[in-house]
């Protein structure tokens, strides 16, 4: 069946199904996306005629996004987060990458395991089991000792740590495997010509790491900004903007600003995303 | 000297590691398993016991959402795989080089898509005055609107849009590495088309195929979003008992022992796959 | 220790051990200033962990190293004024000509007016003026060779220490390159070890070669000591084609004698590497294809050759390669022999035609089996 040379209907058939598939990926993103510019009150059809005002209107009912103040502030929050999120992933995710690539140590297929094994975990369960070491501790620390440790409550505290637990696995794997292309004899040899070892890490190595870096920093970026699962039991009152989304989806009903977030979060996704692309594709060029 | 300063190095590596991997997943783990033994026996007292997972097995509505959860995301990973290896397919070994490229990306957009707008999308899709149903009003097919959503098939397709992804990149990735020469010399041996899919493509791509399922199953049997979104109050997901135990009841101890065995039985599930396949965590999941 | 600095480089029992594998057994040799100086070997022999413990990547487990007379074990590699060329260059890709050669030098803090005269300056020396702002993708293998080189010579290093750097170039270029190198060497008069397993890169180019084998240096010698007047019976079989007999000695004045090989050939031969060999003795027999001469059985001129051996049998095949071409003669033992011919291209020696070798007993370089040497 899978053969480039047969008989035309077949290959006729087989694209037919490829752009069918392609339909069913993109049906969801393009009712989630137009509806934002649907002149309604409703994200439904009829089309009502072409608006910017979920986007801008400053009056209800038609209250555009960017004058909509807790959708603006989980945006923010969401920005923070992924933020943070991002750049400990990436630190992390690099000092991983030399430890699995350069170090020597016993048990290292264990721990290697032991760094993907979040990720197959199920979001909601690395979620709760942080919430409830979190809070754990912190009610230890206040029955015997009196201390209220705030940042081990629920909030952005524990919501970057609890994405982070993740993330850091994604981010550790793509670094490693740009870092295990690197060609040692570099460093050799810029140590040879003269360098410090901390020189040859600044002007050789992390320069080499660099496109995988910012490719891995983009894709913690989105993936902290979309999670909800482990989010949703570790996020306290400065909730981001997945969770303040779902609570007006529950609560409000479906209207279309919320098409109009995503539609926003489309487009911005998809451009940090096409960034990604073509810094990881500078590095094959090389 | 120089051998302390790689031991230093390595100290240095191995902390942020150590570090994240203990407070982040490993003591939180223990702490889950320790609070899902304690067991309420009267308000603020507590006991050492298995009276949380006793409770799941006395009660058979817990039990059977697990068994439905895990059901419904093994049909998923199954339909995930046969819709998603012939497009996997097609990018890896029919699109030209140019087209290649986009259609990869074009698989990919939705993955930078947020579940929750993926979710709403079906929704407006699917639901009573949604598009499919006014579409089909528009055309008289129907006489009056009906509601496509808040049923198993709306969960099952919402999930299998929202997971097939993590089954079409591994299966690329790997069927990109295959030599295009193999199947060529399987047709040439005298091979048909199923028997050269069946003994020359599937077992190439087998560690592709079981870092799909893996991951396909493991988030699908983790989603809360889509199966709430989509199949309404009554879609009995076990992720609903997690949070429902946790977050409407209080019930930390339950919650956290609900928890395990969710962590259990998929850990479960993707042991006997990767056993009945012979692969492995580390080449499989970690190579994608 | 007061050296006059006469030798860039000395080792001494220079030693290397990985666990219980001894890669380097105690080598010593000098390298006088200014020449050219290769470490021949087949891979595996140490060359290669040699090189690195001169350029301090590698800490020796015994024996010392000396630069200009000063030791330089405990000094670092990044201290040490040995440069070294890698086998793939190691040119750094996300920098431009100009960032590469100029590495050593911003890392040794010269004033950037300076490292912008001696970048121009070393570019113009190896004939490429004009690359200093091109990226590493965009020169030609050779080209690369010597940015790398150059990119080492700028430092002024007391020893250029370079790893089989012509491997990963195509035939004709490394003829080229070979020439190139030896030349740069010349204008540069700065020491160049080179490390290598291709006998024909080490005997072009050097004024001195050791032949390493197992860890240890078998001899060295100028490169026509070493084909000619071989110390050992590896260093004959490794340095140049041979064609080798096994045998024992039947009759023997220490210097030379008869002896009969295993196929039952008798044979005169000549006693190499300085040694005795006595009576009884299984010996190894090297005589170079160039040496021996090929006649037609039935040939006019077939007394006019001279030489004390003589063997007939029939042409097998002929290998033509130009000037070296060489004919294969099976013998009447059923072994097959190598000798070289001139071919005219008329009445040229043909496959299946019987013919007569005939070689000189001086040619015959002898060595006792087992520890002789």
């Amino acid at each position: 069946m899978l053969a480039q040379n047969k008989t035309t209907p077949f290959l006729l058939g087989y694209r037919l199904y490829v752009v069918t598939f392609f339909i069913f990926l993109a049906a969801p993103l393009i009712s989630a996306g137009a509806f934002a510019f649907n002149d309604s009150l409703f994200p439904a059809l009829p089309w009502q005629g072409f608006t910017l005002d979920w986007f801008f209107g400053d009056t209800e009912p038609k209250l555009g996004m960017f004058h909509d103040r807790r959708l603006l502030q989980g945006l923010y929050y969401s920005f923070v987060i992924a933020i943070f999120v991002a750049a400990l992933s990436v630190f992390v995710g690099t000092t991983n990458a030399f430890l699995f690539v350069r170090g020597d140590f016993p048990a290292k297929n264990f721990f290697y395991i032991m760094m993907v094994v979040p990720l197959v975990i199920p979001g909601v369960i690395l979620g709760i089991s942080i919430l409830v070491l979190a809070s754990d501790t912190a009610n230890m620390m206040e029955r015997r000792f009196a201390i209220e440790l705030e940042f081990l409550r629920p909030g952005i505290l524990l919501v970057v740590l609890g994405q982070f637990s993740f993330i850091a696995t994604i981010t550790s794997l793509v670094i490693t495997a740009r870092l295990k292309k690197f060609d040692e004899t570099m460093e050799e040899a810029a140590y040879n010509l003269g360098a410090s070892r901390a020189r040859v890490l600044r002007t050789i190595t992390l320069p080499f790491l660099r496109p995988a870096m910012i490719a891995a920093g983009i894709v913690a970026f989105l993936v902290s900004f979309e999670n909800f699962n482990t989010t949703l039991f570790l996020v306290g009152s400065e909730a981001p903007l997945t969770i303040t989304m779902y609570d007006r989806m529950a609560k409000v009903g479906s209207t279309p600003v919320l098409n109009a977030v995503s539609f926003f979060l489309m487009v911005g996704s998809g451009l940090l995303a096409l960034m990604s692309v073509l810094i990881q594709r500078d590095k094959t060029a090389r | 000297m120089q051998k302390d300063i790689k031991r230093l190095s390595l100290i240095l590596l191995f902390a942020p590691f150590t570090l994240w991997i203990l407070l982040l997943v490993v003591l939180p783990h223990i702490g889950m398993v320790i609070l899902s033994l304690r067991e309420k026996v009267a308000p603020r007292v507590y006991e050492f016991g298995f009276g949380n997972y006793l409770e799941f097995l006395h009660e058979p509505i817990y039990w059977n959402t697990l068994i439905r959860t895990g059901s419904m995301s093994l049909l998923v990973t199954a339909l995930a795989l046969i819709i998603g290896f012939p497009i996997a397919y097609y990018i890896a070994k029919i699109a030209g080089p140019r087209a290649r490229g986009g259609l990869f990306l074009l698989c990919l957009i939705p993955l930078w898509v947020s579940d929750l707008i993926r979710s709403f999308g079906w929704i407006l899709l699917l639901r009573e005055t949604g598009v499919i149903s006014s579409f089909l009003v528009w055309t008289g097919l129907i006489g009056t609107p009906v509601e496509f959503l808040y049923n198993d098939a709306a969960v099952i397709v919402g999930l299998v849009y929202t997971v097939i992804l993590f089954m079409i990149v591994p299966l690329v990735s790997t069927l990109d590495g295959m030599d295009n020469s193999m199947i060529e010399a399987g047709y040439n041996l005298g091979g048909n088309g199923f028997t050269v899919l069946r003994r020359i493509i599937i077992p190439y791509a087998m560690p592709g195929i079981v870092a799909g399922c893996i991951v396909t199953f493991m988030l699908t049997a983790g989603s809360y979003l889509t199966p709430i979104l989509l199949g309404g109050k009554n879609s009995s997901w076990f992720t609903e008992q997690i949070y429902n135990q946790f977050i409407t009841r209080f019930n930390w101890e339950g919650g956290a022992a609900f928890g395990m065995l969710l962590l259990l039985f998929t850990s479960l599930v993707i042991w006997l796959g990767l056993k009945l396949s012979g692969q492995t965590l580390a080449n499989t999941v970690a190579k994608s | 220790m007061k050296h006059t600095p006469t030798y860039d480089l000395e080792c001494q029992d220079l030693a290397k051990n990985f666990g219980s594998f001894r890669a380097v057994k105690g080598v010593s040799f000098d390298i006088p200033s200014g020449s050219f100086f290769s470490i021949l070997g087949p891979s595996g022999c140490g060359k290669t962990t040699l090189m690195r413990m001169i350029a301090g990547f590698e800490d020796p487990s015994g024996g010392d190293i000396r630069i200009k007379g000063k030791s330089v074990l405990g000094t670092p590699p990044n201290k040490r004024n040995v440069k070294m060329v890698f086998q793939h260059l190691a040119l750094f890709p996300m920098m431009n000509v100009y960032e590469n050669i100029a590495y050593g030098l911003r890392c040794n803090g010269v004033s950037s007016a300076e490292i912008k005269r001696k970048v121009h300056d070393v570019l113009e020396r190896i004939a490429l003026p004009d690359v200093a702002e091109r990226e590493i993708h965009q020169l030609s293998g050779g080209q690369k060779q010597r940015i790398a080189i150059a990119r080492c010579m700028v430092l002024d290093p007391d020893v250029l220490l370079l790893d089989e750097p012509l491997g990963a170039l195509d035939l004709k270029l490394r003829e080229a390159m070979k020439i190139e190198l030896k030349l740069l060497q010349h204008q540069f008069n700065t020491t160049f070890i080179y490390i290598t397993h291709d006998q024909s890169e080490a005997l072009v180019m050097s004024d001195n070669v050791a032949i390493m084998n197992q860890g240890e240096f078998e001899q060295i010698g100028t490169p026509q000591e070493l084909y000619h007047h071989p110390k050992t019976a590896f260093v004959a079989g490794f340095v140049g084609d041979s064609n080798r007999w096994s045998g024992t000695v039947t009759s023997s004045d220490g210097t030379g004698g008869q002896v009969e090989t295993d196929q039952g050939l008798p044979m005169t031969f000549s006693a190499a590497g300085g040694t005795k060999i006595n009576e009884g003795s299984k010996v190894d027999i090297f005589v170079r294809p160039e040496f021996i001469h090929a006649i037609r059985a039935n040939g006019a001129n077939k007394s006019s050759a001279d030489g004390d051996n003589r063997l007939s049998g029939v042409v097998d095949s002929l290998l033509f390669n130009g000037a070296n071409s060489r004919v294969l003669v099976r013998a009447q033992g059923g072994e097959l022999v190598e000798a070289d011919v001139t071919l005219t291209g008329n009445n040229d020696i043909k496959p299946g035609e019987d013919v007569e070798l005939v070689w000189s007993s001086r040619q015959a370089m002898c060595f006792a089996q087992n520890g002789g040497a």
